[in-house]
């Protein structure tokens, strides 16, 4: 008799502390990424939010072109482009009320303008003069993290912290496929169901963590299925169908603030640039897959169905154009200013006081300036 | 002057009693961790204060360092003051991209806009025999972060006032806790302990004027009874309490070692790469031509943490002490 003939042939009291959790098919993602556009769920979108989005898919696509010219003019260290995932990025942005807080990683700098910080902002840490340009609680947009995934458990802490304090604030972060595979994540993924956290995570799956291909980054049947695990539901969505993005993290967000818990949400999509300047994506993807995606660009499929429904006549896309041509014409204007570099601000933010070293190093800091600026014959040795 | 009666107390209650009057003072102030709840922490350091101030206050967290202070970090920006446990030191090594990529640092990448100000305790030190991974002096790893301040009590009441001001402190602290003195007595006046040490302040434990020993955390008192024993080969040690590694007093300690001409560090900690190298250089630059020997240092050997029943070779004892003592060059300088 074989083992599982043995098991069929009784059946066993359970041991005595086990229960059975939660019913797992209500946590369980679609098979399918949800769609809006091209369906018959657009009839129901928001005539003015698909504007919106439009609006902002614009905006977003021509500060991916201008900061990727900008690298190439110098301007920038280096510039990861989100072309193509122009969808997510706004979506992530609009979907949030004044009083709630985005965590977005370094290639989100597109959610962080949508949300409202100035785009030159934006682009201090990628510029090199200074990491974060921005306050972050006057837009409720934490600093870009660079590390994978460590932003996740601050969303979750501060998601709730907020909810001790008895605010209905909703913390949404924002991390790519790769960053799926760190250890943070399933922390912060974990205390987040665990608290019962108001934090919706959103992963934009682009394909790529730089090269590797999501195939050889998790054997998970998708990644929105890692939620079921932690006992929060796992939502599969068209990343470049800005309106069901939207759509996804708006139920998300809704069930965060009404005390409903954390939500993993995979937006599908894809990355149309390399990962960086510095990448050679040519090493690793073939051209057809590329253009497959381009066929299946977010600002295509909401032009289409605006345009289909009469919301967007030709002098609509011209306004938003023009509206982006103004936003990339005054970046690219005070980019090319060269910043001022403070370097008193080396040392006056590493503690609330300076320590007695870091005033002695900023002095000595300060001779030497001085003895530049007097040129070799002020110099005096 | 009216005499203050002191009571002997340990080390343990005077945590606990730091971390309550924290909480009763400052409602934004949160303990959590591993265990720190129901049970009290497992060297009971938070007893009872989840029951008095409630699991929201006092939380226990899921098993996992870096997400205890990931999650800090999120709650320490939106304005609480988390006061976070690491079980013991070698569980503090997960969460150390946390401490390092953020924690240490996010006030100096927004310009100050976003300080982060939380305590991340951790039980530190040898000597208690307990298992590996449960007796590191992680203090260089610390150290070597700028923006963040390490500091480490030897005394009950320092116990008291140092984690007072480090929760009270707008910037992350490491508190290094010296497990071994958890359950060392010492006087200190329970009904007034308002007192609050101010970070970054050295103390001179034991006046002395042959030579200075600068140590701090579980080593403060082996120092003291090595200075006492050294009495009997004639010598008059000082022994000096750095209390703050980061920020260091090179006032004192150079004060110190300026008077005496001879100076030992003493520390748990491996030498090579140790604290004991970054203080006796700083020592040496200040001191010059003060010194009559070179500065010596007694640590822990190179070596990972040994087995419990092989710690007491590895540990900075008194024997060793002197004997660094009696290395100082007096025929030298003629003292």
């Amino acid at each position: 008799m074989t083992v599982m003939e043995q098991r069929g042939a009784y059946r066993p009291t359970p041991p005595p502390a086990w229960q059975p959790r939660t019913d797992p098919a209500p946590l369980l993602p679609d098979a399918l990424p949800y769609r809006v556009l091209g369906t018959e769920a657009a009839a129901e979108a928001d005539p003015e939010l698909l504007r919106r989005l439009y609006a902002q898919l614009v905006r977003g696509r021509r500060y991916n072109v201008q900061a990727t010219a900008l690298t190439k003019q110098g301007r920038l260290a280096v510039y990861p482009a989100s072309t193509g995932q122009e969808a997510c990025q706004v979506a992530a942005a609009l979907v949030l009320e004044e009083r709630d807080w985005l965590f977005p990683s370094y290639r989100d700098t597109l959610a962080v303008i949508a949300r409202g910080v100035d785009p030159v902002e934006t682009l201090t840490l990628l510029r090199g003069d200074w990491h974060t340009g921005y306050d972050p609680h006057a837009h409720r947009v934490a600093p870009l993290s660079t590390p994978l995934a460590t932003q996740l458990p601050h969303a979750v802490g501060l998601a709730h912290a907020a909810r001790l304090k008895g605010d209905d604030v909703v913390a949404l972060a924002m991390i790519g496929d790769g960053g799926t595979s760190e250890g943070d994540f399933h922390e912060a993924m974990n205390f987040a169901a665990v608290w019962q956290a108001p934090v919706v995570f959103l992963v934009q799956n682009n394909g790529f963590a730089i090269s590797v291909p999501l195939a050889k980054q998790t054997a998970a049947p998708s990644l929105a299925h890692k939620a079921v695990g932690y006992g929060m539901p796992g939502r599969l969505v068209d990343g470049n169908d800005a309106a069901a993005v939207h759509q996804v993290l708006a139920e998300a967000v809704r069930r965060a603030r009404e005390g409903g818990g954390p939500t993993l949400v995979e937006a599908v999509t894809y990355r149309i640039d390399a990962h960086t300047n510095a990448d050679d994506a040519t090493r690793y993807r073939v051209d057809a897959e590329v253009e497959a995606w381009r066929a299946h660009d977010p600002i295509l499929l909401l032009e289409r169905e605006l345009t289909e429904r009469e919301l967007l006549d030709e002098q609509g896309k011209k306004a938003a154009h023009e509206d982006a041509e103004a936003m990339a014409a005054d970046l690219r204007a005070r980019m090319n200013q060269d910043p001022e570099l403070g370097t008193k601000d080396l040392f006056a933010h590493v503690y609330a006081r300076p320590t007695t070293q870091l005033l002695e190093q900023e002095a000595q800091l300060q001779a030497e300036l001085d003895a530049e600026t007097a040129g070799p014959e002020g110099a005096g040795r | 002057m009216t005499t203050v009666a002191l009571k002997p107390a340990t080390m343990a209650q005077a945590l606990t009693r730091a971390l309550r009057d924290a909480m009763a003072a400052d409602p934004s102030v949160h303990v959590m961790g591993e265990d720190v709840g129901t049970l009290g922490g497992v060297f009971r350091i938070t007893d009872g204060l989840a029951e008095e101030f409630g699991d929201d206050r006092c939380t226990d967290t899921p098993l996992a360092e870096a997400g205890i202070l990931g999650t800090a970090v999120g709650m320490a920006m939106y304005g609480l003051r988390p006061v976070v446990e690491m079980q013991f030191d070698a569980f503090a090594y997960p969460a150390f991209e946390q401490l390092i990529s953020h924690v240490s640092r996010m006030r100096n990448r927004t310009r100050g806009a976003m300080p982060l100000p939380l305590t991340i305790r951790i039980p530190y030190g040898g000597g208690i025999g307990g298992v590996e991974h449960h007796s590191d002096s992680s203090e260089a790893y610390y150290m070597a972060t700028p923006g963040l301040h390490v500091v480490t009590p030897a005394t009950v009441a320092d116990a008291y006032g140092l984690l007072r001001a480090a929760i009270a402190s707008d910037d992350p602290v490491v508190f290094l806790e010296p497990k071994r003195l958890y359950w060392s007595k010492d006087s200190w006046n329970p009904e007034e302990p308002d007192t609050v040490e101010p970070i970054g302040r050295a103390v001179v434990r034991r006046r002395g004027s042959s030579a200075t020993l600068i140590t701090y955390g579980p080593s403060v008192p082996v120092c003291l009874e090595a200075a006492e024993a050294a009495r009997e080969e004639g010598w008059d040690l000082e022994v000096v309490d750095l209390r703050s590694l980061v920020p260091f007093d090179d006032e004192t300690v150079t004060a110190s070692v300026r008077r005496t001409g001879r100076a030992v560090v003493v520390h748990e900690s491996t030498g090579f790469g140790g604290p004991g190298g970054e203080i006796a250089a700083r020592v040496t630059e200040r001191c010059f031509h003060h010194l009559e020997a070179p500065v010596l240092r007694i640590a822990g050997f190179d070596i990972p943490y040994p087995a419990p029943m092989l710690e007491r070779h590895h540990l900075p004892g008194v024997d060793r002490i002197l004997d660094a003592v009696g290395r100082l060059q007096w025929e030298v300088g003629g003292r």
